[in-house]
């Protein structure tokens, strides 16, 4: 990847080391997707907030690397590790430790998000624009639904961009590289969100290819495109899907049985004793979907419906909030279902969830037992 | 034996390969404090990843794997270089370069060589060169 003349003072030091850092990450991830240059962006996401994650090495990287640094576009933040209002179950040492991560960002100007659904909760740049957003849903999301030009970002390569204000030009910024090389024909009718997020893992599994075409399959509603994101996402190379109606390139069937076995992969259990919704955190439109369906009942297992800051206090004043929480449901913002330290061994042996991330996670990170079931069908199982 | 190789992080480094066809996810796969595979339907279950040379196709996954990559680093449980088989990815790219850790990607010679017995390798990916210096 070839650098400007200043580019190479920069990445020499010319405005300190985080710069310098941040440079070197820019220059080794444009080597390994063959970039030709870098190219300014609007947008940064970044992943890495949750201290649950990042741990402590992570916190003190970003201490010293946030002393000399500064973001160069909008910048926005996954989630963190709890609910700012809600720390009564939280050990205090690991609140002092997620604060000083948050301190460090904050104090290089990020927004203090704390979302995984940034698209839903912000204005993002136009269709066409370069972007660098590290959360892989929000990858996967804003290149296949709102024409962002984005590659599938690490928390450093994204964190790299966010301080520059550029990013490697390679691979997904490149119009001509979207083009799907693979289709994906399902041979059933998609009728819930979860074969929209099980059809999303499988094709992330098996397709080794940045883009891919989906046959066949209308997206009714964002929560269908939300979890095809983040079923995609959620492993493999896929930053992208393009639905048509036409089959291009090799065509891979996904049947009854690779949703089945894409399925057995994830489940772990007949039922769960903590119903979990949220991953991607939940937008309005879910949000009163679900409310809809639990209109006048009550869960019978205790339920947390994660959603961003800003989506809640929008569900708050509709009074979607008031209804939701009437079925025994808890709000939780600023976090999500991923490496939570709300839901643990400790408190739950099983969980039960509609989104295929979230069991991903709650059972090979959080180590639980994960019922893997469609929402309606949640609604209809664990209420009265 | 040498087998050419492209350079993603320079450095230089030598250590015994620890080697695999799957891929990993460094966040949900790895012990950072150990450096070894803790997910247990992974083929390097067990294994530990420290002092070696990483050969593997690539990471998948979660985003933050890039900072586990640089916890091991922080612990001194990281390998000592790393060699992409099949795809150099943003996650080992941007982790390697924070970490100073050597990486390259395998560009060819790859088939003529099998990398399933033990072997001592020297990586020296400023020069894109992979000298195997031991095959046990």
């Amino acid at each position: 990847m070839d650098l400007t003349r200043r580019e190479e003072q920069l990445l020499n030091g010319a405005e300190g080391d985080a710069i310098s850092s941040a440079y070197r990450i820019l220059a080794a991830v444009g080597e390994a997707t063959n970039a030709s240059k870098l190219v300014p962006i609007e947008w940064a996401h970044i992943s890495g907030v949750n201290y649950n994650t990042i741990g402590e090495a992570g916190r003190r990287f970003l201490e010293e690397f946030c002393r000399d640094a500064r973001v160069r576009v909008k910048t926005t933040i996954n989630p963190m590790g709890f609910d700012r209002d809600n720390t009564s179950s939280i050990p205090q040492d690991f609140i002092n430790k997620q604060m000083s991560i948050i301190n460090s960002y904050k104090s290089i100007g990020v927004k203090d998000s704390f979302t995984c659904t940034p698209y839903e909760a912000y204005h993002l740049p136009k269709a066409g624009s370069f972007v660098s957003l590290a959360e892989t849903n929000a990858a996967v999301f804003a290149n296949s639904m709102l024409g962002l030009l984005t590659n599938k970002e690490s928390a450093l390569s994204a964190l790299a961009a966010a301080v520059t204000g550029k990013a490697p030009l390679s691979e997904l910024r490149i119009n001509q590289l979207r083009t799907p090389k693979h289709t994906i024909i399902p041979s059933f009718e998609m009728d819930n969100e979860l074969s929209y997020g099980l059809l999303g893992y499988f094709a992330g599994k098996e397709i080794k290819a940045s883009s891919v075409g989906i046959n066949g399959v209308k997206i009714r509603g964002i929560h269908e495109a939300k979890a095809l994101s983040a079923g995609i996402g959620t492993m493999g190379d896929l930053g992208m899907f393009i639905l048509s109606s036409k089959s291009k390139g090799e065509a891979i069937s996904f049947g009854k049985s690779e949703a089945k076995s894409t399925r057995d992969e994830l489940n772990s259990a007949e039922r769960g004793d903590i119903i979990l919704f949220g991953s991607p955190q939940l937008g309005l439109p879910e949000l009163k979907l679900l409310a809809k369906d639990t209109e006048g009942k009550k869960f019978t297992k205790p339920c947390l419906i994660f959603c961003a800051r800003q989506i809640h206090n929008q569900a708050k004043s509709i009074g979607l909030v008031d209804r939701l929480e009437r079925t025994g449901a808890k709000f939780m913002c600023d976090c999500c279902i991923c490496l939570t330290p709300l839901v643990t061994k400790q408190n739950a042996d099983s969980v039960v969830t509609n989104s295929v991330k979230g069991a991903y996670y709650m059972k090979n990170a959080n180590k639980l037992n994960v019922a893997l079931q469609d929402s309606k069908s949640i609604t209809k199982e664990y209420m009265t | 034996m040498t087998i050419k190789c492209q350079k993603i992080v320079g450095g230089h480094a030598v250590g015994d390969a620890i080697v695999t066809r799957e891929p990993i996810n460094f966040l949900t796969m790895v012990d950072s404090a150990t450096g070894k595979i803790s997910y247990q339907n992974h083929e390097l279950f067990g294994r530990s990843m420290k002092g070696s040379v990483l050969v593997f196709p690539k990471a998948v996954g979660s985003s933050v794997g890039a900072y586990t990559i640089y916890s091991m680093k922080a612990a001194s449980t990281a390998p000592v270089a790393i060699v992409c088989t099949e795809q150099a990815d943003i996650i080992t790219a941007s982790g390697c370069a924070i970490s100073n850790i050597p990486m390259v990607k395998i560009t060819n010679g790859f088939a003529q060589v099998s990398f399933e017995s033990e072997l001592k390798l020297s990586i020296d990916s400023t020069n894109g060169v992979i000298v195997i210096m031991r095959n046990k």
